[in-house]
């Protein structure tokens, strides 16, 4: 029964990480419409530069803020530089530039950086004060991802730049029309995308430990949870994290075994993608043809 | 880059030279590292031989014959192994292959290099595989095996804690499972001491699940079979947890710059461990005349390589048992008796090997170096206890 509890409260920690990779990916399609393999790699390499800050003798929360505006000027940079030349190319050719850029920055980081793991510091307490099962960390990197989510769905649904971002997303040729700068919505819609990212980052790597593959393997679960909320839900998201975190944990403890861990993530996205494409929480897309 | 005007210089000197003339004048030596990608962190390892041949070179030779190093950057990618390895044999006509390093990229080219009969020597990979004469006579291991390391843990437990309830985590393949049968072969009948055996693979973000099965099974001793990133997650886990095991650690995370730093120097008080070679950061070796030896080595031939980094001296160390097998060869330097002296090595001992440890070699066993000594982490550095274990 203890060790239930256990794997439950890991898995929600774990899961925390998986939602806060998710948002990352939920918020580049709502901005765009497409997913991003590399927006693990960004983050990772945001994280990079938040640990040069902070090693550098930078504070934590300034270091911490600046990063998030470096990533999201990282993120603005490679859709104008990038993404812009292939914008209307076929999703293939897209899908291959982002798996171009996901090994680019991983191995760019590895050349500067080595590859041996490096300690981030948390900007919670050391003190356990949830218990021993789950550390100060975990619990703080829960919470920092629902004030991200809060941000996320107050920015879309109440400000008009959120607006205008969605517009530009779900009908660029309308929102042309009435005004808005489409091309510089995606960019911001990347930026955007790069700081959530940051912000998964710093709160990963004092769990996963900052190395260049730190997010290779939280990406394919980030995948399944944002598939299993729905792709265009940030609160899916963040759910389909937990829960991903959870049954995996379950799961691999108690019913398949740790060899088949991966798998649940892999089954989780099929299973979605053929039952209900729409994950939990998705709008169903309907196209006038 | 100087590697790679080497192998050009090469390339042109075997145009023009046929290789039985050349291997008179010169000793050609391939070598595959991982100078880029994943591992590249281990890439020091040939920089540092480089660096060796260069000082052997220097001061004459072996046996009054230069030796050309001929290395490339298969990045740790078996396919790329082989075309490198190929590229070595075939191309460059080297006269044998030594310290290919990583177990995937050697298994890649193990067949290969049996079935061409070149000599595959000291290779930089802890699979007990290597050992294999009877089906791979062309093939040598260097460094204690891991079964052998998992054997001394074994031993260790049977004798301190004879009732300890042991629990495994391991990594899914052929290494991990390495470790494991050498430890639960060390056990022998007591093997249902193991009350619990997880495995991860290395796409798990972490090993926290796995640890908490771990502690729930009730273990009070830990066998952590693990690369560094894990390493460092499960030393953490299992003191976060309260968990506190009797914690035993494979020598591949034994580093303490890279696993025991980043997981919390307090967390790793009391793990056990296992070392072969004198750790240049440990204060006793401070007038050791090896390492001086090493050291002053370093600031020669090698300026930029990090003194910290355990990578140089294990390289350095395995160059002097490469560099013995060719004066042993004489002026024979066909590559059967270059075998048949890799396999005669009897009580050779470089300097840099923790006291006591030996190297020996027969027809029958390809296994270099097979003891070692436990280890305990104080909070600050390694100590070694007790007697030389192993062979």
């Amino acid at each position: 029964m203890q060790e239930l509890l256990h794997q439950v409260l890991a898995g929600l920690a774990t899961g925390g990480i998986y939602a806060s990779l998710a948002l990352a990916l939920v918020m580049i399609y709502q901005a765009t419409h497409l997913v991003n393999f590399a927006q693990g790699e960004m983050a990772m390499f945001a994280t990079y530069l938040a640990w040069s800050l902070i090693n550098a003798g930078m504070p934590y929360w300034p270091a911490f803020l600046l990063t998030v505006v470096l990533a999201f000027v990282l993120g603005v940079v490679i859709e104008r530089v990038i993404i812009r030349p292939v914008e209307n190319a076929p999703v293939l050719a897209v899908v291959v530039v982002f798996i171009a850029l996901l090994v680019i920055l991983n191995s760019v980081t590895g050349w500067i950086y080595s590859y041996t793991i490096k300690s981030f510091p948390s900007p919670f307490p050391a003190e356990p004060i949830f218990g021993q099962y789950v550390t100060s960390h975990q619990g703080g990197a829960i919470g920092v991802t629902l004030v991200v989510l809060l941000l996320l769905f107050l920015f879309f649904r109440y400000t008009p730049l959120g607006l205008a971002m969605r517009a530009a997303a779900q009908n660029p040729d309308s929102a042309r029309l009435v005004g808005i700068r489409v091309g510089w919505m995606l960019a911001l819609g990347w930026g955007l995308a790069a700081a959530v990212g940051g912000v998964a980052g710093m709160m990963v790597a004092p769990i996963v430990f900052l190395d260049p593959n730190m997010m290779g393997g939280v990406l394919l679960y980030a995948f399944a949870a944002a598939l299993v909320g729905g792709i265009d839900n940030p609160a899916g998201a963040v759910f389909g994290g937990f829960l991903v975190g959870v049954l995996e944990n379950l799961l691999g403890a108690f019913v398949i075994g740790n060899e088949l861990k991966l798998a649940v993530a892999l089954v989780l996205i099929i299973g979605v993608l053929v039952v209900k494409p729409s994950g939990f929480f998705g709008k169903v897309l309907v196209t006038r043809v | 880059m100087k590697m790679k005007y080497v192998s050009i210089a090469a390339l042109l000197a075997a145009a023009l030279a046929s290789p039985t003339a050349l291997a008179q004048k010169t000793i050609k030596i391939g070598n595959t590292n991982p100078y880029s990608g994943p591992a590249s962190a281990y890439g020091t390892i040939g920089k540092t031989i480089g660096a060796y041949w260069k000082m052997v070179n220097e001061k004459g030779g072996i046996n009054g014959r230069m030796v050309e190093w001929i290395s490339y950057d298969d990045g740790y990618s078996p396919p790329k192994t082989v075309e490198m390895a190929r590229r070595l044999v075939e191309q460059d006509q080297v006269l044998l292959i030594f310290q290919s390093l990583g177990t995937p990229p050697n298994s890649a080219i193990h067949k290969y290099m049996n079935a061409k009969k070149v000599p595959h020597l000291f290779v930089a990979t802890g699979a007990t595989k290597w050992n294999d004469p009877k089906s791979y006579p062309w093939t040598m291991g260097w460094q204690p095996n891991y079964q052998t390391e998992g054997r001394i843990y074994a031993e260790h437990i049977l004798k301190n804690n004879p009732k300890a309830k042991i629990g495994v985590l391991y990594q899914n393949d052929d290494y991990g499972k390495d470790y494991l049968k050498g430890f639960k072969d060390g056990l022998g009948d007591k093997v249902s001491m193991i009350v619990k055996e997880v495995s991860y693979e290395v796409a798990d973000p972490t090993v926290d699940s796995q640890m908490v099965q771990l502690q729930a099974s009730g273990a009070d001793t830990f066998f952590n079979i693990t690369t560094p990133k894990f390493a460092a997650q499960a030393i953490r886990k299992a003191y976060d947890s309260g968990w506190k095991p009797t914690h035993y650690l494979n020598n591949v995370s034994a580093s303490i710059g890279s696993v025991l730093k980043p997981a919390g120097l307090e967390k790793a008080v009391g793990l056990i461990s296992t070392q072969y070679i004198k750790d240049p950061l440990d204060e006793q070796w401070k007038n050791d005349a090896s390492v001086n030896e090493w050291k002053a080595f370093m600031g020669k031939y090698y300026p930029d390589g990090n003194l910290a980094d355990a990578s140089n001296i294990y390289g350095y160390t395995v160059a002097q048992t490469m560099h013995q097998v060719l004066k042993q060869a004489g002026n024979d330097l066909s590559r059967a008796n270059i075998m048949k002296q890799a396999a005669n090595l009897k009580n050779f001992r470089p300097e840099t090997l923790l006291p006591g440890i030996r190297i020996n070699t027969s027809a029958t066993d390809f296994a270099p170096i097979e003891s070692e000594q436990l280890i305990r982490f104080d909070g600050k550095e390694w100590k070694r206890f007790g007697a030389i274990l192993g062979k």
